[in-house]
């Protein structure tokens, strides 16, 4: 291949080098509003009134809107429309909405923000997931879901548990618990609305364009056509910018009010209360193993604090269920979840969506197994890979499977197994699994997931795509699979992206799913256009090779017209025959494997982590210079996550909602990182690609607690692992108390009657269902 | 009209002697981003927090969040605008493009514009340095190791 798998520039590395690029908030349009968001001050109250008479007479103020003119609820899942972009009833968390001015300036709008009346009835808030699950003392706090303040409740079984433990020599059970964090986009979000013919135009830092449209198509009571919404230059997304937001429909709506444009740039304090982050969970797990460490069940538990709103918190909860079975060979598996509604900003997808917290307490779990057995961690995963072209217990068809080979990476190239033996020094391994796009989309459709077409005229070849570049290389890769089809380079392909009005399907920046969808959309017009300039030439009496691409392309022009493709992608029909199965599919999955060097100090309690060694199967790195930024930023955003980085509240309020206090890792905290790229070669990746913008996270956290409890010999069974935590975890340990810092008890969980679901027969085809 | 006090400056940006007439209130990232449209100068935090609007004063990185523009009158202001000579990119423009330092790109005019004042003054940092120089820079893509491989390629160049 000429293009695919060269270390090539980004197609917009030169924009974003120089500043050019223009994100959402660089946009400036003549006759542009202010817009500010008047947000509540309590976790849970009634609104008892509003009023806004003194900030409509403030001069330079345009609009003042409520929840009356935007009552409409919304919200990413059908199942799930429980938001207002602005609240009149009843708020939920500190930062919901309420109120909006449009104004000349920004000040103004502030001002008229300050002079808006709200009359509250404070309720008593939520602030935990033991809170959510008693009677509450006033009302729920959202009137659907339940018992109590519960919104979700899965019960799930796959095979013979019972058996299965009771096979078992040795059965162990332990409980964790992953603390919330936030996605910490360098950008805040930003959108701007034009209401010009009729028609509304939205300029937003989105990563999924499309659901941005069908809410406000919603909300505004506007039919899609009436609509576009472009993704402007994105400063980072993580997840934190895939549900639709307040501010894009509050600007929209200001926008046909005073018919100018409105702008609207979230504050870094509103960034980290529009949240949309890691949910906190905590986590219960049974495990029965033979004697040789073969793993014969597994019974799962998880709770997670879902905060005020439903985001994506039912596929959330699923997810915190579902992939454990990709990773190991788990003959039977029970997975019991809840989420919870709390007074707190809504929980939802970052980086690994619901499968981090989980993927910490398996390893760290499967870890402890092996000492209490005495054998080598490494060792007892290994003997249960799962292993490849196989269905998982729970229906999961895994395909390409890397995972022996990035384990011997990481293993060989750290001297895992010949490793410094010093006070405080001590390495961890873990291994993880993640989703190459979700199997199904959002809201229930058969239509494509992805579509690309291609136009090519006089030589210019354009390629149109709705999938959104947010960072992590989604245009260069749609503009290196059309070059590589046509003879080309990157950057001889101009491309037109996320944008509702010229662009063709994609369903976005999210679950890892653009190189593989949006690339196999991209493969299949980028062929038909080459096959199209091959019979043109070949008409001509030439060959392609023998004639340069203007003259293929004048030819075929001359041939059959207007030049243009298109491709599209929809995963195959894999989900398994049960209500949930719809979480968890993936037409592939990718593979990591990580080992943790850290030194920790027992006296201070902190941890230095002097090198991360990770593998990572991406199935084919369509540029190996990107998927190694994937993984290093992976990498990266999991020690944040393992050892610093909390979204924790007091009284409602978020305790340290500035980036100064909300600590992430700085230039001094991060340690080199050894990446070992894997290709398996997937059967149905574009050119055998698949994700790697997630997967490389997951192992990180886990990894770190297991090179903790290797330097210091107590296990820290909680995220993050703060130097308070591991001094206690010290102190318990020479005390003779049980070397650990976590949480002790699980709560009772009303979960319902455990659907049991039969795992799929051993000779299960991996072809589609 | 609010009654706001407005000052009449010459800011020297970029080699560009520009007149302006500003609220006296207003920082520097705002006035370079909305009243003379240098939108490349980005804005995390408002607060000093996070690097991402640092601009170069008299070559030296400085955050425009926490300037007044009053106070710089006669003084060299860099914005990433002025860092390309015409359409020739910095070479450090050129390695942040060719090892992928540059994700999203949102911290990274803050980014270049630090370690342009760093290879300014250290042709030879070593990683350490480098690590020490850009360590209130905040980036949240990249997990900063391709920018530290672009300042020593960028560096090597430069020499």
């Amino acid at each position: 291949m000429r293009v695919v798998g060269k270390p090539l520039p980004k197609v917009d590395a030169a924009a974003k080098v120089t500043g050019r690029a223009l994100y959402a908030d660089d946009i400036a349009l003549p006759r542009t509003l202010h817009c500010k968001i008047l947000r509540s001050p309590h976790p849970h109250a009634r609104i008892l009134s509003i009023d806004t008479a003194a900030a409509k007479r403030i001069p330079g103020v345009l609009a003042v809107i409520t929840g009356l003119d935007l009552p409409i609820k919304f919200g990413i899942l059908p199942v799930t429309q429980d938001e207002r972009a602005l609240e009149h009833e009843k708020v939920r968390y500190v930062g919901d909405p309420i109120a909006a001015v449009a104004a000349t300036e920004e000040e103004i709008a502030a001002a008229a923000c300050d002079a808006i009346e709200v009359e509250y009835e404070v309720l008593e808030p939520v602030m935990s997931i033991e809170a959510a699950l008693q009677t509450p003392k006033d009302e729920r706090i959202q009137d659907y879901g339940g018992p109590n303040n519960v919104h979700k409740l899965v019960a799930l079984e796959f095979g013979d548990v019972e058996g299965g433990f009771s096979r078992a020599d040795h059965v162990r059970e332990d409980v964790f618990f992953f603390q919330g964090n936030t996605h910490l986009p360098m950008e805040q979000h930003s959108a701007i609305a034009t209401y010009v013919d009729g028609k509304v135009t939205l300029w937003s830092s989105t990563q999924v364009v499309h659901y941005v449209h069908r809410a406000l198509s919603k909300v505004l009571e506007l039919p899609m056509h009436r609509i576009r919404v472009i993704g402007a230059a994105h400063g980072g997304g993580f997840g934190g910018k895939t549900d639709p937001f307040a501010h894009e429909i509050i600007v929209s709506k200001l926008a046909m009010i005073t018919g100018r444009p409105v702008k609207c740039t979230l504050t870094r304090e509103e960034v980290f209360y529009a949240h949309r982050g890691r949910h906190p969970v905590l986590m219960w797990v049974r495990t029965g193993v033979t004697r040789d460490g073969r793993i014969t069940a597994m019974h799962f538990r998880s709770a997670l604090d879902g905060g005020a709103y439903g985001s994506y918190g039912v596929a959330s909860t699923f997810y915190t269920g579902a992939l454990q079975t990709v990773t190991y060979d788990i003959p039977a598996y029970r997975f019991e979840g809840c989420r919870v509604f709390t007074n707190k900003p809504p929980c939802g997808p970052k980086r690994g969506h619901g499968t981090p917290q989980p993927r910490f307490a398996l390893e760290l779990h499967l870890e402890k197994i092996a000492h209490d057995i005495g054998l080598d961690p490494v060792e007892l995963k290994r003997r249960n890979f799962v292993q490849p072209n196989t269905r998982t217990v729970n229906w999961l068809r895994v395909t390409s499977c890397g995972l022996e080979e990035c384990t011997d990476r990481v293993i060989n190239a750290s001297r895992f197994h010949d490793r410094e033996r010093r006070p405080g020094h001590g390495m961890g391994f873990a291994i993880s699994s993640y989703l190459s796009g979700a199997g199904t989309a959002i809201y229930w459709n058969d239509m494509p997931h992805s579509e690309v077409q291609i136009k090519v005229d006089r030589g210019g070849v354009t390629a149109y795509c709705g999938a959104m570049e947010i960072g992590q290389g989604s245009d260069s890769v749609l503009a290196t699979i059309v070059a590589e089809e046509l003879g080309l380079q990157p950057s001889d392909i101009r491309l037109v992206t996320a944008d509702t009005d010229t662009t063709p399907i994609d369903l976005g920046s999210y679950s890892s799913r653009v190189t593989f969808m949006a690339g196999n959309a991209a493969l299949e017009a980028a062929r038909k256009m080459r096959a199209l300039l091959v019979e043109a030439v070949e008409a001509s009496g030439r060959r392609i090779d023998d004639v340069t691409f203007e003259e293929a392309s004048m030819l075929a022009e001359a041939r059959f017209g207007t030049l243009t493709t298109a491709g599209s992608y929809t995963p195959p029909k894999i989900a398994g025959p049960y209500k949930g199965s719809g979480v968890g599919p993936s037409p592939a999955y990718s593979y990591s494997a990580c080992v943790v060097d850290v030194d920790a100090d027992a006296r201070t309690g902190l941890i230095r982590v002097n090198k991360v060694w990770i593998a990572h199967d991406v199935g084919r790195a369509i540029n190996p210079l990107l998927v190694e930024g994937q993984v290093e930023g992976s990498v990266y955003m999991g020690l944040g996550e393992a050892l610093m980085e909390e979204q924790a509240f007091r009284k409602g309020l978020h305790k340290w909602p500035s980036m100064l206090e909300y600590k992430s890792p700085t230039f001094l905290d991060m340690p080199e990182i050894e990446t070992f790229i894997v290709e398996t070669i997937d059967p149905e990746g574009p050119y055998g690609a698949k994700e790697a913008g997630q997967g490389p996270l997951l192992p990180v956290p886990p990894a770190v607690c297991a090179a903790v409890h290797d330097a210091l010999g107590v296990w820290i069974d909680e995220i993050p692992v703060t130097p308070e935590k591991v001094v206690e975890a010290v102190r318990r340990k020479e005390k003779g108390e049980p070397a650990r810092y976590g949480p002790q008890r699980f709560p009772p969980i009303p979960y319902p009657p455990t659907i049991k679901v039969e795992p799929p027969p051993k000779d299960a085809a991996i072809t589609a269902i | 009209m609010r009654d706001v006090e407005r000052v009449v400056l010459i800011l020297d940006v970029n080699g560009e002697a520009r007149q302006l007439l500003v609220p006296s209130h207003k920082t520097l990232l705002e006035v370079l981003r909305e009243d003379m449209q240098l939108t490349g100068t980005k804005h995390g935090c408002e607060l000093g927090e996070c690097g991402t609007c640092t601009v170069l004063i008299d070559g030296k990185p400085q955050l425009s969040c926490l300037l007044l523009p009053i106070q710089l009158e006669g003084r060299a202001i860099t914005t990433i605008e002025g860092m390309a000579n015409g359409s020739d990119l910095h070479p450090l423009q050129v390695a942040f493009a060719e090892l992928g330092a540059a994700q999203c790109g949102y911290c990274t005019p803050g980014i270049l514009l630090a370690a342009r004042s760093l290879l300014e003054e250290n042709p030879r940092p070593t990683r350490d340095e480098i690590r020490e120089a850009l360590a209130g820079n905040l980036c949240r893509c990249t997990g900063y190791t391709k920018i530290l491989q672009a300042v020593e390629l960028a560096a090597e160049r430069l020499r």
